[in-house]
């Protein structure tokens, strides 16, 4: 897919020989890895503790994690995959330590309000999101996603922002490949019916806005 | 196939992972069917724009800051695992 490719991707050979370096005590070899996926981390922790200051942690402590245990990692899977584990892991901790009045797990089959059918099916405008400018939709799309259940969060970042396959979902989240399919499915639904009040378009042809 | 039907695969069909045969039921559906068609292409456009909208970026700036630390942290847990001196 061509934005796994841009986003993650390099060669895996590529990746694999900085890895290995890094094993064999190449610090700047492992400071290769950090610069290829720190935007990478930080947004899938962001998105997923919905805190920029705990995003920050995550990050360090997630590549710390990674370094640490590098001779773990047995190159059965991408580094990337490895680390977006890692990396998630670290920022449900967080979430867990922020909010321990409600456990956060992944694997819990979240049944929501708007789970089914979708309830209002709007066209949208044409090129919605140029309604807005560049903050304002930021603004839009942060407060939508946060009202998504953790897990579903977790799988629509990681497959559709961030470009990972099914199965490395499924992997990175330690879910099925069945469990990744049905948040997603939902997930994308949610977000849709929920973007629906900033882009549908109105009875004039217009925007909503 | 009805809508429910059409919902059921419409990760698969916008992912392009469903076989040929269930592919043209879905195409046929949607020939037809008007709000599975606004569904389906609102929600295709729901993946693209958090695809496409760098929600969430890492400024440069807090980006050299973190790979600083990343790295001091590194190399400090090297010292402590003893596993030979780091020269600075």
């Amino acid at each position: 897919m061509e934005n796994i490719q841009s986003k993650v991707g390099e060669p895996l050979s590529e990746e694999l020989t900085l890895v290995r370096a890094a094993k064999a005590g190449d610090v700047q070899a492992f400071e290769e890895l950090v610069k290829r996926y720190d935007r990478n981390v930080f947004r899938i922790a962001q998105h997923i503790t919905q805190n920029r200051e705990d995003a920050e942690d995550v990050v360090q402590d997630a590549f710390l994690k990674a370094y640490t245990n590098l001779e773990q990692f047995q190159e059965q899977s991408k580094f990337y995959t490895w680390l977006v584990r890692i990396a998630v892991n670290e920022a449900l901790m967080k979430l867990r330590r922020r909010r321990p009045e409600r456990t956060v797990y992944l694997d819990e089959d979240v049944q929501t309000e708007d789970d089914s059918m979708p309830r209002e099916v709007a066209d949208w405008s044409p090129n919605p999101e140029q309604q807005y400018t560049q903050a304002e939709l930021r603004d839009i799309l942060s407060k939508t996603i946060q009202g998504l259940p953790t897990g579903f969060r977790a799988v629509f970042v990681l497959r559709d922002v961030e470009g990972l396959s099914t199965e490395e979902t499924a992997q990175a989240l330690e879910l099925s490949v069945p469990a990744v399919k049905s948040r997603l499915l939902r997930a994308r639904l949610q977000l849709r019916e929920r973007l629906n009040k900033y882009f549908k378009r109105s009875i004039d042809g217009d925007s909503n806005r | 196939m009805n809508c429910s039907d059409f919902l059921k695969e419409l990760t698969d069909y916008l992912d392009g992972a469903l076989d040929e045969r269930t592919k043209a039921e879905l195409d046929e559906h949607l020939a037809w069917c008007h709000n599975c068609f606004v569904v389906c292409n609102t929600t295709q456009k729901t993946i693209e724009i958090y695809r496409d909208s760098e929600v969430y970026e890492l400024p440069e700036d807090l980006r050299t800051r973190l790979r600083s630390a990343i790295m001091g942290k590194c190399a400090a847990s090297k010292r402590g695992k003893g596993t030979g001196p780091v020269k600075s």
